[in-house]
């Protein structure tokens, strides 16, 4: 099947005042059409930057790409203007903090018939006129959204400013955002972080289904692996901008290969366990360590780790970037 | 519960006003609604509930930060906080309460040295040698080389001002420890850590802690007793083994129901419980819960009282005949 997103040897970094900060480091990810993707790692690891990569809104004067290319429907997101025409239509962002991303002097309503005016699936390239038949059509589908995200009283609710709704409720309308312009890949950077468990069973669940039934396919960054159980088709796990494996749900959480992934769902607390931890911290991407960037903090770790990177290999859909990969169950 | 409570809260309440046009009051905000708890020396109780529950009010009324509107606050069989009653200055350091981030307490112009004579100095008449050399004990039982104390906060890692902010707390040898939402925004890596840091120092100094998260997980790995908290008031208590197994009120059950369990059967696919919890300001009549739950009767017009068979009370009128129900709320 043809990737809607493809992501391929990545490697991105910042020109900062202390230096060349190598943020990304041949990062590797493919969502298909349809296709919820977690995307896994401990903060500092370069999810977020990613994210801005595959959206082409990194600050184009202090970033330097060395290599790698990020095709996004057919388009090249990190060159020319191809980023301009798919964002926001083939690709659509649900923010961590729907606070921040609503103006507050705004109707909730006002706020997203803004965005259908230039984002509806329904506008004709190049055309700035906003016909009243296209506007009715418009508010139409965006009520039905409304009521898809499971929003009771969508038409009283667009009446209402930001301030008036819950945490909850806020990223109810982001999801429906994010979905109104019809789009192909949905990025998700951490949705639910900010909000309570109930409010996030709900909201996971919304998204999951709006997903399987449009077929939008979800790259989904989190920390939480909980989350990423709930949700994910298949995950993938960064470490330090590397990526570090890449499997299927059940086999990503069963059998995972990296030492890092499991030191990682080692360090969940269960019941009947002390969970184990990491020792060390995760390397500053100024001076990052060279070859594998996990090898200090890696029980694992050979003279080969330091001085070779190890190519992500491994057979039927289960990869990983490891010389010395585990072999065998989790043991939990 | 017997007198040999170390912590006892009776009938505890705090109310805030809320103020409208003029700062004329318009409302009252009930954050703490009558709680009675009782913390045995040398156990771990944690405190659980969704943001704006009351966990963290609770928290800041037993330690002083909030003065109780009713009610009142004993330690070890002394009244320490009621309406109008001064608070003993001895207690202070008896009783210490650790933020989110202990590290963020520390003065950045000051060496660490500093910020740990500053307690001492306060609080006892011991002469400089005998304050260094208890500073130096503290230090080594956190973890950090004695050489650190000549160092600033900003030249250590965070981990580590978390670490200098503890040894803060606990050179003052208190009895009790409230940590409010201590591993919240943390990566499971470091949460680990931070909690085996928890454990020890509890070991090797005694201590009581009330522990307040939101994060289930953690809670059970953590306590020995929860006491589940909705809209201010206590909703169910239960060794924490007993809470996690057989849950009997209906927001502990949907509580437990929406946390994933990495492994389980995808809690998304057939959560119930619906909307967010009401505005503390707009607390409903009878059982706060009523309005949410799948179980509200005419009955719960009633405000119920804590029930308890043995160690494990519910406040919930209906909890026997749910105990019967199949539910997607039993955790395995």
């Amino acid at each position: 099947m043809a990737e809607i997103l493809a992501v391929r040897d990545l490697a991105l970094g910042f020109h900062t005042e202390t230096g060349q900060a190598r943020v990304l480091d041949g990062v590797n990810l493919t969502v298909r059409p349809g296709e919820i993707v977690g995307l896994v790692g401990e903060s500092g690891c370069g999810k977020t930057t990613l994210a801005g990569a595959i959206l082409g809104t990194l600050p184009k004067s202090i970033t330097w790409v060395s290599h790698g290319s990020v095709s996004l429907a057919g388009a090249d997101m990190l060159a020319g203007n191809g980023a301009e025409e798919v964002r926001g239509r083939a690709v659509t962002f649900i923010p961590q903090d729907p606070f921040a991303s609503f103006n507050p002097l705004f109707r909730i309503g006002t706020q997203v018939m803004d965005l259908m005016r230039w984002k509806s699936p329904r506008r004709r390239p190049g055309r700035r006129f906003y016909s009243l038949a296209r506007r009715r059509a418009d508010r139409d589908a965006v009520i039905a959204m409304l009521e898809a995200v499971q929003l009771p009283q969508p038409a009283r609710l667009l009446q209402k400013y930001p301030h008036e709704l819950s945490g909850g409720q806020r990223q109810r309308v982001m999801i429906a955002l994010a979905l109104l312009p019809e789009p192909r890949l949905v990025i998700a950077d951490e949705p639910t972080t900010a909000l309570d468990v109930t409010v996030q069973a709900q909201i996971l669940g919304v998204l999951r289904r709006l997903a399987v039934e449009r077929g939008v396919a979800v790259l989904f960054t989190t920390h939480d692996l909980g989350a990423a159980w709930e949700i994910c088709d298949r995950i993938v796990v960064m470490y330090a901008g590397q990526t570090a494996e890449i499997a299927p749900r059940e086999e990503f959480f069963t059998a995972p290969r990296h030492p890092y992934t499991r030191l990682l769902l080692r360090s969940l607390p269960e019941e009947g366990r002390h969970p184990v931890g990491i020792p060390g911290n995760v390397p500053s991407p100024l001076a990052p360590p060279p070859a594998c960037r996990f090898h200090p903090r890696c029980p694992r770790a050979t003279g080969i780790c330091r001085s070779q990177r190890p190519v992500l290999g491994g057979a039927s859909g289960h990869l990983y970037a490891c010389h010395h990969p585990e072999e065998g169950l989790l043991d939990a | 519960m017997p007198d040999a409570a170390l912590l006892e809260t009776r009938g505890l309440k705090r109310h805030f006003a809320v103020r409208g046009l003029l700062n004329r009051r318009i409302g009252t905000l009930r954050a703490l609604d009558g709680v009675d708890l009782a913390v045995e020396a040398g156990e771990v109780l944690g405190i659980v509930g969704e943001s704006g529950c009351g966990k963290s009010t609770l928290g800041k009324t037993i330690m002083g930060i909030h003065q109780p509107t009713e009610g009142e606050v004993r330690f070890a069989g002394v009244r320490v906080a009621a309406p109008g009653h001064p608070r003993p200055k001895s207690l202070r350091a008896r009783l210490q309460y650790v933020y989110q981030d202990p590290g963020a307490s520390l003065d950045p112009s000051w060496t660490l040295r500093r910020s740990m004579h500053e307690p001492l100095v306060i609080h006892t008449d011991l002469s400089r040698g005998q304050r260094e050399e208890r500073i130096r004990e503290i230090i080594a039982a956190v973890g950090l080389p004695v050489t650190h104390l000549d160092l600033y906060p900003h030249e250590i890692s965070g981990g580590q001002q978390r670490r200098i902010g503890l040894a803060r707390i606990l050179c003052l040898g208190p009895r009790l420890v409230i940590l409010d939402e201590p591993t919240s925004g943390l990566d499971v890596s470091v949460q680990a850590a931070v909690l085996a840091l928890f454990r020890e120092l509890r070991e090797r100094f005694g201590l009581t802690y009330l522990f307040i998260s939101h994060d289930l997980a953690v809670v059970r790995s953590m306590c020995d007793r929860v006491a589940v908290m909705y809209l201010g008031r206590v909703v169910e208590i239960a060794p924490a083994a007993e809470l996690f197994a057989a849950p009997r009120h209906p927001y502990t059950r949907a509580l437990l129901a929406a946390a994933p369990r990495i492994g389980g059967p995808r809690v998304t696919e057939n959560f119930t419980l619906q909307g967010e919890p009401p505005d503390p300001s707009e607390i409903p009549a009878g059982c706060r819960f009523r309005g949410r739950c799948p179980l509200a009767a005419p009955v719960c017009a009633e405000e119920p009282a804590l029930d308890f068979t043995g160690p494990h009370g519910a406040a919930c009128w209906r909890w026997r005949e749910a105990a019967r129900l199949p539910s997607a709320a039993s955790s395995s």
